[in-house]
């Protein structure tokens, strides 16, 4: 009986060759939180911003001037001809009121901002005026747990995170091994190879353990982001999601005999998930023609699902579109990769 | 320790016709070779002379275009595996993971064979007790280099492929390898090593094949290929005037001359009639030497008559 089980030596010289390499510890665990501290101040909850509204001077605008200013949600610049035209169309202004004997709004429909700097205005003029309000109304301004900015970019971080390290990780460490002739030197032992490409999946595992905590312990402290759904079902994402990118990491590096040619595909496959896939910006902005392709993306898949759990609280089993995307892609990249592998 | 595959009779090594091209380039051209169990055998050669290209043929990593190969009496084809377990094999430039500790590297390839030498044995036996806990970066060369070699004989190998496993090192370094080789010899292990130093080939080989452009152009024990140029010792000089040839195959035991780098090298049986006989004809010439030296004929010397070149083409 052999006294060591190559299966876990190969594994533990996964992780030892990570674990003792202080750059690859740092970029890996650090850049997440860094990356989320900086989102967090930049979007930190602060009062809601008063709207930007502008009043052309010597025009009807400025009868109502009174009114504008008693609200609580406008603030008003005063501003003359060539001020106002340039304010205007640098959006330091959402709305400007002019107008010779009519009030007049002028602003840019195709903003949202002003959109609702006019809807206030007008509102406030009509106040002023004395206007009945012909349906009673109030306000709950309570805000949704779950449904801040920080909320929902959390997941889209993990998600990120676990795509670069997975294709990196998998990716680079393996072309690495290729270029220096570890690879050739494993195989002219009588080494399983299915041991080998199953240990850089097992150290994959190991890995989460020390990668996704961290951000989720980071992003509850700082930011109080919570897991609306359960544990589990965000612990089962995380892991099919981490295969999943380790497949394609497998995959992209089954050829690649250079640093520089891994760096290039990784990029390549990498860069439109960036874009595309939801991370900072919600995927459901892009015309509805590319939706079906873009849900189809396996980081889309992972940040939809991710989101479902975290910010919604739905079970796993809501998640199955996004689960079955992923495993599609799992069983592909890895059946190709097997297929494709080059030792030397 | 090493269980005998199942015909022990089988020579550790032999190929017939072996033959591998890259695109346009023929690497080995119809190559014949038997190794015999308990043997080392040497295939020495110039760099490009097809050496690596061959052993990795034998040792099952690069195809062959043409011939057969068989290593333990087994076929790569048939019985890959099975062989893979009674060889060990170090490759020239591979590395090991960096971080890792030399035991840890040990312990790893130990692995991957279902019996062998313990871990400890294994660091005993190339010497790197002390090192045991540094990491793969933190070794020298030539402790590199000794590392690889108790990797391969982790499984306790019947045949152990050395591919130039001295180059790069210092002559300590490379004295402390010589001896793991020996040792291992004492052992009963079969060695195929690749070198092109000649003097690494004459101080570990039993016998050898010496390789020029993928073909073998000589091959017996040190001895015998030292012998067939003629002569134990060389003459080299220069002189004030030209000697005709003629006139040095005529000094007595003079077999082959030779002429390098303005040099003329003379081949002779013995230096106490050999010398005297050629200053005689050099004076003879109406001159005197300018430049003299004399050494034991060697390895390179056989190259060197063989194809004309040096073998180290530094």
């Amino acid at each position: 009986m052999s006294e060591h089980s190559p299966l876990r030596e190969l594994v533990l010289t996964r992780i030892r060759s990570f674990v003792r390499e202080p750059e690859a510890l740092f970029w890996t665990f650090v850049f997440p939180i860094l990356m989320a501290v900086g989102l967090g101040v930049a979007f930190r909850e602060k009062p809601a911003d008063r709207a930007a509204v502008g009043v052309q001077r010597g025009t009807a605008a400025e009868r109502y001037l009174p009114a504008l200013r008693a609200s609580r949600d406008l603030k008003v610049t005063v501003l003359g001809d060539s001020a106002a035209e340039r304010a205007l169309r640098k959006g330091d202004v959402a709305v400007l009121l002019a107008g010779r004997d009519t009030l007049v709004y002028r602003y840019d429909p195709a903003r949202d901002e002003s959109r609702a700097a006019r809807l206030l205005a007008d509102a406030a003029v009509q106040r002023g005026a004395g206007a009945a309000r012909p349906v009673a109304t109030a306000d709950d301004r309570e805000r949704v747990p779950g449904g801040r900015y920080i909320d929902w970019v959390i997941p889209g971080l993990i998600g990120l995170n676990l795509l670069s390290t997975g294709m990196w990780g998998i990716g680079f460490g393996l072309v690495q091994m290729r270029n220096k002739k570890q690879l050739k030197r494993l195989v002219s032992t009588p080494m399983r190879k299915r041991d080998f490409l199953l240990a850089q999946l097992l150290a994959r595992l190991a890995f989460l353990v020390l990668e996704v905590p961290p951000i989720v312990l980071f992003a509850r402290l700082a930011f109080g982001v919570r897991i609306q759904g359960s544990w589990l079902a965000f612990s089962a994402l995380v892991i099919v999601g981490a295969m999943t990118f380790a497949g394609l990491g497998l995959l992209c590096a089954s050829r690649a005999r250079t640093i520089e040619g891994i760096s290039g595909i990784l990029n390549v496959v990498m860069l439109p998930m960036f874009v595309l896939s939801g991370v900072f910006f919600s995927a459901s902005r892009y015309p509805a023609a590319v939706q079906p392709l873009i849900r189809a993306i396996p980081l889309t898949a992972l940040n939809d699902a991710f989101r479902a759990v975290y910010n919604d609280g739905l079970p796993l089993a809501a998640t199955w579109p996004q689960l079955l995307v992923l495993l599609a892609w799992m069983a592909i990249s890895f059946f190709a990769a097997l297929k494709l592998f080059r030792w030397q | 320790m090493s269980t005998q595959p199942p015909d022990a009779s089988a020579p550790a090594i032999r190929c017939r016709g072996l033959h591998k091209r890259f695109g346009e380039t023929v690497a080995v051209k119809s190559l014949d070779l038997e190794v015999r169990r308990g043997e080392c055998f040497g295939l020495l050669g110039p760099n490009g002379a097809g050496k690596t290209t061959t052993i990795e043929i034998l040792e099952g990593l690069t195809p062959r275009d043409g011939g057969e190969v068989e290593v333990l009496g087994m076929r790569w084809e048939a019985d890959g595996p099975r062989i893979r377990a009674h060889l060990g094999v170090q490759l020239q430039e591979s590395e090991f993971s960096d971080r890792s500790t030399a035991e840890e590297v040990i312990r790893l390839f130990r692995s991957f064979y279902p019996r062998g030498w313990s871990v400890d044995e294994l660091i005993g036996f190339v010497q790197l007790d002390e090192k045991r806990g540094t990491q793969v970066r933190n070794l020298s060369g030539g402790q590199r280099q000794r590392l690889s070699v108790a990797c391969a004989l982790a499984g306790a190998p019947d045949i152990l492929f050395l591919d130039e496993p001295t180059t790069g090192l210092d002559p300590q370094s490379r004295r402390q390898l010589w001896d793991v080789c020996e040792r291992f010899r004492e052992r009963g292990g079969t060695i195929l090593l690749t070198t092109h130093f000649m003097d690494e080939a004459q101080a570990l080989c039993d016998r050898l094949a010496i390789l020029d452009h993928g073909e073998i152009i000589a091959q017996g024990t040190p001895g015998e290929l030292i012998r067939g140029l003629g002569g134990a010792y060389v003459i080299g000089f220069t002189a004030s005037v030209p000697v005709s040839e003629a006139a040095l195959r005529a000094i007595p035991g003079a077999s082959r001359v030779a002429a390098r780098d303005g040099e003329t090298l003379l081949t002779v049986d013995e230096l106490a009639h050999a010398l005297p006989a050629l200053l005689q004809a050099v004076g003879a010439a109406g001159g005197e030497l300018t430049a003299l030296s004399t050494h034991q004929a060697t390895l390179e010397d056989v190259f060197l008559a063989l194809t004309g070149r040096e073998l180290r083409d530094e």
